[in-house]
C-alpha cells in the first residue's frame, strides 16, 4: 500500500487536517491528526482496510518545547505475512491544560493497557476507557502526580497515602469462589497478583494485576547519555538481555545514522538465537514441571544449564550481557569457541528431540497439555499478541522476517521458517516452541557459515544527533518487542519506551485461563512464558 | 519408562563438586574488577552503575569501587583504561558488610587494603550460633523484591542437576513460615515494599536475610527513585551481600554458605 493511498483513506475517515510525512525511518509514515477526535476513525482505517495492528503507544511530555503540549503516538504495523517493514504512526497533540484523548480500547482491545499506562504516568485521560483502575502505580500513589511528566523529579520518593483495597474484577454468585494468588509466589518466580474467580475447579474469570516490579526504568534513562543508558536497557529483563540490548542499540544507531558492520550483525543474530534457544529449551522443561513429569523437568534444566555455560564461555556472561553494544559487538567469536558452540548445539538438538519424544509418548503429559488454555485466533489478533503465543494460535508473524534486524537486515539474508499451529492450546505452544528452538540451531549454523573477517564496531560519536527518533522491532524469545527512542537537543535520552511482547500477551493469558481449571493455570502460564520485569519496567 | 531409565543412566552424573573442588570460570568471565596502581585510573563517569567514586586529598587521587553496585559490564576495563583496570576472575565475593565490598586505590600508589571492620565478640558469637543451628540444614524462601529475573533464574539454576544445592542440605521452600531465611533478588520497588516486609516478618525469628545481586545489595544500576527504595538494606537488615549482575550460581552458593558460617567471606585485597 502506497503512502498516498494510505493518507487518502485517512483523509476520507477524518474531519480535521491530516499531515503525513516519512519517518521515523524512511520507510515509515507519521500522520499528524489535526483533530484529536479523529483518532478512533483513523485507527479503524488502519486496522480495517489496511489490516494493521497496534505495535506500541508512546506518550511524550513536550510542554517545555515550542509546541507546549503533550503528544501521544499510536504506532501501527502491517500484519500480512511478508508485508513491508514499516511503521505507521498516528500522532495527536494533547492540551496539557485539558489532557484528554478518545479511548481506542473498545474498538482496539490491544490499546487497553497502553491507555491505562499513559493515564497513570502522564495524566492523559483516555475518555471512554472501560476500566478506570490504575495499572502501573499501585495503592497509595497520590492523585495528580504523574512520574513521566518532565516537571516530575524521578529521583525523589513519593509518600504513600492511605488507600482502599484494590477493586479486583471478580464474578459473583452462588458457589463462586475467589482465589487470591501472589504477588509473592510459592516458587522462584517473579511477582504478580492473580485473582481467580472459580466455580469448583473451573476458572470463570482471572484478573491479573502486575507492575509490582515497576522500577521506573524509562524515567531513569531520561537525561542520560544514550551510551550510558544502554546498560540499563540491557538490564530491563534478565532473560531478554540480548533482545532488549539489541533493540535499544538498533534504535540508537538509526539516530546516529550508522550501521553495525556485517560481522557484528551476524554475531548479534547468533546471540539473539542463543537467547531464544536457552529460553525455549528451559521452558519445555518447565512445562514438564507443571505436568509433574520430573524426568522432563530435570532434562530441560540440564540442557538449559549447558547452554548458559556456553553463553558464559562466549560472552563471559550466562545471559550474554556485554556482547551486544551500541555500534556493534564487544567481543569476537573466534574459531575455537565456534567449534565448542557447534558441539553444544548438536547435543542440545539431540537432547531436545529426545525430550520432546518422551513428552509426546507420555499420555499423562499430553492429556494435561491438549485443549488446555486455548487462545482463539481472533483473540490473538485483537490483542495484538506476539511471539510463540500468537503463532500457536495461527498468527503468522515474526519480527525477524517482518522487521529485519541483526543479520536479517543485511543483503541476501537467510530466510527464517516461521512455525505456526492452529489449535492455540498449551500443546500447540509447546510444539511451536520446540520447532523454533530447532530453527534457532539451524540459523546459528547458517550465521556462523556466513561469518567473514571484518570490523566488530563502528564508533558512535558523542554528542549524538539531537531531536531524532529511532524505532526498532526485535523478535525476542517471547515475540516482537518495539523500542522507541528519542534524543533531546543535546543528544541525550529524552524518552525511551519499550513495548515488550509480554505487555501484549498478559491479557491473553488471562483469557486463555478461562478455558482451564485452576490446577492447570501453572501449565497455561508457563506455556506463554511471559516476563513480568519487561512488562513492568 | 524403560527408555527414560536408560536415558538417565546414559546421561550419568552431571553434578559439580563445588565448593569441595574449586570452580574455574571460563576465560571471558568478568569477575571483580582489579584497579591497578597506575595513574591512569578511569573517572567515575565511566561507570554506568555509579560504582566508581573518587576524592582528592594530600595523599593523591583516591578511586573507590563499590562491588555491591558494580554490574560487571567491563566498561572501566575497556580502552583507554585497559592498562589500569582488568576484569578479574574472582566471583566468590559475598560479604557480611557493605563496607567490605569497597575497594579503594590511590593513583600512583600500591593498592591499599580495604579496611575490613573488626568483628566484635557479639558478632562472632552470633555467627557461630547461626552455624550451629542452620549450618547443616537450611531452608530458604526466595523473595523477588523487583528484580529483572536474572538473579531469580540463577537461584532456580541452583536446583538443577548440575548445582543441586540440596546435596548441601539447602533447599528453597514455598512458604516463609517454613523458612530459616530469605534470599532477596532485586531492588525494593514501591509496589512491593509492603509485601517484602510482610514476607520477611512471616519468617520465624531468628532468620537470615541474603541480598542476591547488585540491585538487592545496593539498588544497582537503577538506584533510588520514585518507584524504587534502592537496596534491600534500606528496608530490612541484611546479613550477607552477594555482588553480581547476576552472580553466577556458584557465587550465590558461596554467599549462602558464608551466611551460615560454613565458608568464610574473604576480605578483598588481603595482605598476604
Amino acid at each position: 500500500m502506497t503512502d498516498r493511498a494510505l493518507t487518502d483513506t485517512l483523509r476520507a475517515y477524518a474531519t480535521g487536517s491530516i499531515d503525513a510525512d516519512a519517518g521515523p525511518r524512511p520507510s515509515d509514515l507519521t500522520v499528524c491528526l489535526g483533530r484529536t477526535g479523529d483518532l478512533p476513525a483513523a485507527a479503524a482505517a488502519l486496522i480495517g482496510p489496511h489490516s494493521m495492528a497496534l505495535a506500541t503507544v508512546v506518550a511524550t511530555d513536550e510542554t517545555a518545547t515550542p509546541d507546549g503540549d503533550l503528544k501521544v503516538r499510536y504506532v501501527f504495523e502491517p500484519t500480512a505475512p511478508g508485508g513491508p517493514d514499516r511503521f505507521v504512526t498516528l500522532l495527536v497533540s494533547v492540551d496539557a491544560a485539558r489532557p484528554e484523548v478518545p479511548s481506542l480500547t473498545t474498538a482496539v482491545p490491544a490499546a487497553n493497557w497502553h491507555e491505562r499506562e499513559i493515564r497513570d504516568l502522564f495524566g492523559i485521560i483516555p475518555t471512554g476507557h472501560p476500566d478506570p483502575r490504575p495499572l502501573v502505580v499501585h495503592d497509595g500513589w497520590p492523585q495528580g502526580v504523574f512520574p513521566l511528566r518532565k516537571t516530575f523529579d524521578g529521583s525523589r520518593r513519593v509518600p504513600v497515602e492511605p488507600a482502599d483495597e484494590f477493586p479486583h474484577l471478580v464474578a459473583e454468585g452462588e458457589g463462586v469462589f475467589e482465589i487470591p494468588v501472589g504477588p509473592i509466589h510459592a516458587g522462584i518466580i517473579e511477582p504478580g497478583h492473580f485473582r481467580f474467580t472459580s466455580v469448583g475447579e473451573t476458572v470463570l474469570h482471572l484478573d491479573a494485576r502486575l507492575f509490582y516490579t515497576h522500577r521506573g526504568l524509562e524515567k531513569r534513562m531520561e537525561g542520560l547519555s544514550p551510551l550510558d543508558a544502554f546498560y540499563i536497557a540491557e538490564r530491563i529483563c534478565g532473560v531478554c538481555s540480548v533482545a532488549h540490548g539489541l533493540g535499544y542499540c538498533e534504535a540508537l544507531e538509526q539516530i546516529a545514522g550508522v550501521e553495525a558492520p556485517p560481522r557484528a550483525r551476524l554475531i548479534r543474530s547468533i546471540a539473539l538465537e542463543l537467547e531464544r534457544l536457552y529460553n525455549h529449551v528451559g521452558d519445555v522443561g518447565n512445562i514438564c514441571a507443571g505436568a509433574a513429569f520430573h524426568y522432563g523437568t530435570a532434562t530441560g534444566m540440564r540442557l538449559k544449564e549447558r547452554l548458559q555455560q556456553m553463553n558464559e564461555r562466549l560472552a563471559g556472561h550466562r545471559f550474554l550481557r556485554g556482547l551486544v553494544v551500541p555500534g556493534g559487538v564487544q567481543l569476537d567469536l573466534p574459531d575455537d569457541l565456534l567449534g565448542a558452540l557447534a558441539v553444544t548445539l548438536q547435543e542440545t538438538l539431540s537432547g531436545l528431540d529426545g525430550l520432546m519424544g518422551r513428552i509426546e509418548a507420555n499420555p499423562s503429559v499430553v492429556d494435561r497439555l491438549d485443549d488446555t488454555g486455548v487462545l482463539p485466533h481472533q483473540a490473538a489478533v485483537d490483542l495484538a499478541v506476539a511471539g510463540v503465543a500468537a503463532r500457536a494460535s495461527g498468527v503468522d508473524g515474526d519480527a525477524r522476517r517482518d522487521h529485519p534486524h541483526g543479520a536479517f537486515a543485511g543483503p541476501e539474508p537467510p530466510s527464517v521458517h516461521v512455525a505456526t499451529a492452529s489449535e492455540g492450546d498449551t500443546m500447540a505452544r509447546v510444539t511451536v516452541r520446540a520447532l523454533e528452538a530447532r530453527e534457532s540451531i539451524r540459523l546459528i549454523g547458517e550465521f556462523v557459515r556466513r561469518l567473514d573477517p571484518g570490523p566488530l564496531q563502528v564508533a558512535l560519536a558523542e554528542p549524538l544527533p539531537g531531536g531524532r527518533i529511532g524505532i526498532a522491532a526485535i523478535e525476542s524469545p517471547r515475540g516482537e518487542a518495539v523500542h522507541w527512542l528519542r534524543t533531546d537537543v543535546g543528544g541525550r535520552v529524552e524518552r525511551y519506551h519499550l513495548r515488550s511482547p509480554s505487555y501484549h500477551n498478559w491479557p491473553a493469558v488471562a483469557l486463555a485461563a478461562e478455558t482451564a481449571i485452576v490446577p492447570d493455570f501453572p501449565l497455561v502460564n508457563k506455556s506463554f512464558e511471559l516476563c513480568y520485569s519487561c512488562t513492568d519496567r | 519408562m524403560l527408555r527414560i531409565l536408560l536415558n538417565a543412566l546414559r546421561t550419568g552424573v552431571v553434578t559439580i563438586r563445588y565448593p569441595a573442588e574449586p570452580s574455574a570460570p571460563p576465560d571471558r568471565f568478568r569477575g571483580a574488577p582489579v584497579l591497578g596502581p597506575g595513574s591512569h585510573l578511569p573517572p567515575p563517569t565511566v561507570c554506568p552503575a555509579g560504582a566508581l567514586s573518587e576524592r582528592l586529598d594530600a595523599g593523591g587521587r583516591h578511586v573507590a569501587l563499590d562491588l555491591a553496585r558494580c554490574v560487571f559490564c567491563g566498561r572501566c576495563a575497556e580502552d583507554p583504561w585497559a592498562d589500569a583496570v582488568v576484569m578479574g576472575r574472582d566471583f566468590e565475593l559475598a560479604a557480611h558488610h557493605r563496607d567490605d565490598l569497597r575497594i579503594e586505590v590511590v593513583a600512583d600508589a600500591p593498592a591499599i587494603p580495604a579496611v575490613a571492620p573488626g568483628r566484635d565478640a557479639e558478632a562472632v558469637r552470633a555467627s557461630s550460633e547461626i552455624h550451629r543451628v542452620l549450618g547443616r540444614s537450611l531452608h530458604l524462601r526466595h523473595l523477588d523484591a523487583g528484580s529483572c529475573n536474572a538473579c531469580d533464574w540463577e537461584l532456580s539454576a541452583l536446583l538443577n542437576p548440575v548445582y543441586d544445592i540440596r546435596r548441601l542440605g539447602i533447599d528453597f521452600v514455598a512458604s516463609p513460615r517454613h523458612a530459616d531465611g530469605v534470599v532477596v533478588t532485586g531492588l525494593v520497588t514501591r509496589n512491593l515494599e509492603t509485601a517484602v516486609r510482610r514476607t520477611v516478618e512471616a519468617v520465624p525469628d531468628p532468620r537470615i536475610v541474603i541480598a542476591v545481586g547488585a540491585c538487592a545489595a545496593s539498588g544497582g544500576i537503577v538506584g533510588e527513585g520514585y518507584a524504587s527504595a534502592g537496596g534491600v538494606d534500606r528496608v530490612l537488615p541484611v546479613d550477607v551481600y552477594i555482588p553480581g549482575c547476576p552472580p553466577r550460581p556458584e557465587a550465590i552458593l558461596f554467599g549462602i554458605l558464608v551466611a551460615v558460617g560454613r565458608l568464610d567471606a574473604r576480605r578483598l585485597h588481603r595482605e598476604e
